[in-house]
């Protein structure tokens, strides 16, 4: 009797219990992973594959399509990661950069007081948001790109730039030899922006004067590297694209798959950007806006001042897992063919060295650093602001 | 003596300009210069892209035939779509097998809308037939094997019908799994709330499209060899552990939002975790991410087009494998706004509704 409600009393403790739990969770865990283990290693031996990260450095021989460092068929298959790597970074930073613009854009017309503006914002938020994404992809990349005419018709503007099935040829800015300067200039300018930045608001702050920053930057950062550029005697040509037979020659190409891949994750990602935007600006109070105009604040500065950045609070977080799932989408690229990094690694990296494990975990793990790092950093920041508030 | 009354005069009614339709023009589309810039370019825009759109889809397409002759007009050729929609809808399935992919959605479709609709009777009942009996009932009707239903294999499975499977299994086991990651996450024993953290940020932080490759190539070596499941079982497990972990995000939202009081009054009572759980912490937490997880699946319905980059041929797959067929070349964009439009208008739908529940769910709280 008392050996029972002894063993009861054990059961029913909740250190133990948990402690029970735990070590049961654990005991699966490792189970699980010998399973998969196990059968991995017999697996591999069975199909006779090698493992290991020794086919990185062994010769590719394919080409790819669009290689933002040099790249051809004698280099090795360590550097097709890092081509696929940075072609997924170009095609995220562009659609990043363009799908804020169109967020923005959408979010704020969908505020506006204009009745026909407002629903021609919502219109484009509920039809391309309600569309799967890689249908769009498709859409532009099969039905909009391949419908353009062959090169011998391009559309062009002004002779300079040409629109054609092939692609989309622009002129390449080639910088002469004291180029730099003027960009070293310009990185300068910004860094002292950012110092004079500092000290006006520190004296504001303490005196009340204002400093006018606006004309100071525009001074600084752009007719200060422009009368550089012009001191050097404008040291910088362009290279203008030519028709030579069936193709264009020179200047710089964008080929249809980036462009399709481009306009799709912009316009797409920037449905749900518009709509964190206008959620955000909705978040703010509108006493908070009544309160700022009753202390006579000019209609700019309740925006600048009092709205905007209540409203970055809320707009911040949500705008980065937005862009998170930009970086993320991009990898539908594979379907169209635009050498990104799941196309040209996980793809035709993968099928021709077989090392399946090597590679999806590598592939993975560049995501998922991306990912980790940057809503750890968004943390740190939602951390940061939270502090602001009372 | 005279008394003088003054009594106002009635009011005057207000000018033509501030009330009826001129009225309502000027205060929505012309109440400044600027405004009047952008009213006039938002007109020029609908202008030159809404008749020639409707042209194209209504008014100058065709509409009945069974060969590409029929396509006359300069508009769309709904033809097309007309031709190949069992294949659209079906995949591969025997069409003498139809009524039973038919059966099933019908079936799915009278049990959610009697759970949905309010004032149904029996909905307990209901609901534990749609969890319990429903999957076994369908899997035999997709895949035969029994009861004298010939076995179809899962490669003759696609359209539209591999879509909703695909969605709604994903859905259905997702939201168990979800529910206890997300209890696990915000439990007090370290090493649960560790393997559900890292379980969750690990598929919330690669892309579907990765873990659609890890699934058809890498899963096989991890299983022995005499166990091989199918590809779209595969496919299905890759999606339902990704769909498990932003289902677990959902989850642990609306846990997050109940007041601690309610889980201490609970133990106060002597209720055992998982009764505390089951009967008063999950059923408000759950009723409060409802919205969410309409949102969720309106997420995963989406990117169910992903699976066509594994080889499987959902919806999307069909229609681009039709416009391959040398007789019906050049029709892809009839193909592509017939899928749009399926896509549109269920998640639209969907969205809605999530709308609508929010509103109605939102009154308890309303001050």
């Amino acid at each position: 009797m008392s050996n029972s409600s002894q063993k009861q009393s054990w059961w029913y403790n909740a250190r133990n219990r948990s402690l029970f739990f735990q070590v049961l969770l654990v005991a699966m865990l490792v189970g699980f992973f010998w399973f998969i283990g196990s059968n991995t290693l017999a697996n591999l031996e069975k199909r006779g594959i090698s493992t290991g990260f020794g086919f990185l450095s062994l010769k590719a021989g394919f080409g790819i399509l669009q290689s933002l460092i040099p790249f051809d068929e004698s280099n090795t298959f360590g550097r097709t990661f890092v081509v696929g790597l940075l072609n997924t970074m170009l095609v995220s930073a562009l659609g990043i950069f363009f799908a804020t613009i169109i967020g923005f854009t959408a979010g704020v017309a969908r505020l506006s007081n204009n009745w026909l503006i407002s629903k021609l914002a919502g219109v484009y938020v509920e039809m391309f948001r309600n569309i799967p994404l890689l249908l769009q992809i498709f859409f532009w990349y099969f039905a909009v790109l391949r419908a353009l005419p062959s090169p011998r018709q391009s559309w062009s503007a002004g002779d300079i730039a040409f629109l054609n099935i092939r692609g989309m040829y622009l002129p390449e800015p080639i910088l002469g030899p004291h180029f730099n300067i003027v960009g070293w200039t310009f990185v300068l300018a910004i860094v002292a922006t950012f110092f004079i930045r500092r000290w006006a608001k520190k004296r504001q702050d303490e005196t009340g004067q204002q400093f006018n920053m606006w004309a100071t930057a525009i001074g600084l950062i752009i007719v200060l590297p422009l009368l550089v550029f012009f001191a050097l005697g404008a040291p910088l040509s362009w290279d203008i694209p030519e028709l030579h037979g069936f193709n264009f020659k020179g200047g710089m190409t964008i080929i249809p798959e980036l462009t399709a891949l481009l306009v799709a994750l912009s316009v797409y990602t920037g449905t749900f950007i518009a709509e964190v935007v206008r959620s955000g600006i909705l978040s703010v109070n509108s006493g908070q806006t009544e309160a700022a105009s009753a202390l006579g604040l000019h209609r700019s500065k309740v925006l600048k001042l009092v709205v905007i950045p209540q409203a970055m609070r809320v707009i911040i977080p949500q705008l980065t897992s937005q862009y998170l799932n930009l970086v993320k989408n991009s990898s539908l690229a594979t379907a169209i063919g635009y050498p990104d990094l799941v196309a040209v690694f996980a793809g035709t990296t993968l099928n021709q060295t077989g090392q399946a494990i090597e590679i999806i975990a590598m592939t993975m793990s560049v995501y998922l650093f991306i990912s980790l790092s940057i809503s750890g950093l968004m943390n740190w920041y939602n951390k940061k602001i939270m502090l602001v508030e009372r | 003596m005279t008394v003088h009354v003054t009594s106002p005069s009635p009011s005057l009614p207000p000018p033509a300009s501030s009330v009826g339709v001129i009225g309502w023009l000027r205060e929505n589309l012309f109440s400044s210069v600027t405004n009047s810039i952008f009213t006039l370019i938002g007109l020029f825009l609908i202008y030159k892209l809404v008749p020639p759109a409707v042209n194209w889809a209504l008014f100058q397409a065709d509409w009945v035939g069974t060969t590409r002759d029929a396509c006359t007009s300069d508009g769309a050729c709904w033809v097309f779509v007309g031709v190949r929609i069992k294949q659209f809808l079906f995949g591969f399935y025997p069409p003498s097998e139809y009524w039973r992919v038919v059966t099933a959605f019908s079936m799915v479709g009278v049990l959610i809308a009697w759970l949905l609709i309010d004032r149904t009777p029996k909905k307990a009942l209901v609901g534990a037939f749609t969890i319990f009996v429903y999957p076994v009932i369908a899997y035999f009707l997709f895949y035969g094997g029994a009861f004298g239903l010939p076995v179809v294999e899962t490669y003759k499975w696609g359209g539209l019908m591999l879509t909703l499977i695909l969605a709604t299994t994903g859905m259905f086991f997702s939201f168990p799994i979800g529910i206890i990651l997300a209890l696990g996450r915000r439990s007090s024993m370290p090493i649960a709330k560790s393997i559900s953290v890292v379980f969750i940020e690990f598929w919330r932080g690669v892309p579907l499209i990765t873990v659609l490759f890890m699934s058809s190539v890498m899963l096989p070596m991890f299983i022995p060899e005499e166990m091989q499941i199918d590809k779209l079982l595969r496919a299905m497990i890759g999606i339902i552990f990704f769909q498990s972990a932003y289902m677990a995000e959902v989850v642990r939202g609306g846990l997050q939002a109940i007041p601690k009081g309610q889980s201490e009054a609970a133990e106060a009572l002597g209720l055992s975790y998982w009764k505390s759980m089951t009967f008063v912490i999950l059923p408000q937490a759950l009723k409060l991410v409802i919205p969410g997880i309409v949102n969720t699946f309106i997420a995963l319905f989406k990117d169910t087009t992903l699976v066509l980059i594994i080889g499987l041929f959902d919806l999307l797959a069909v229609v681009q494998a039709a416009f391959a067929d040398p007789k019906w070349l050049g029709f892809s964009v009839e193909g592509y706004v017939f899928v749009a439009s399926v896509y549109w208008v269920s998640c639209f739908s969907m969205s809605r509704y999530s709308q609508h529940l929010e509103k109605k769910l939102h009154t308890g709280h309303a001050r």
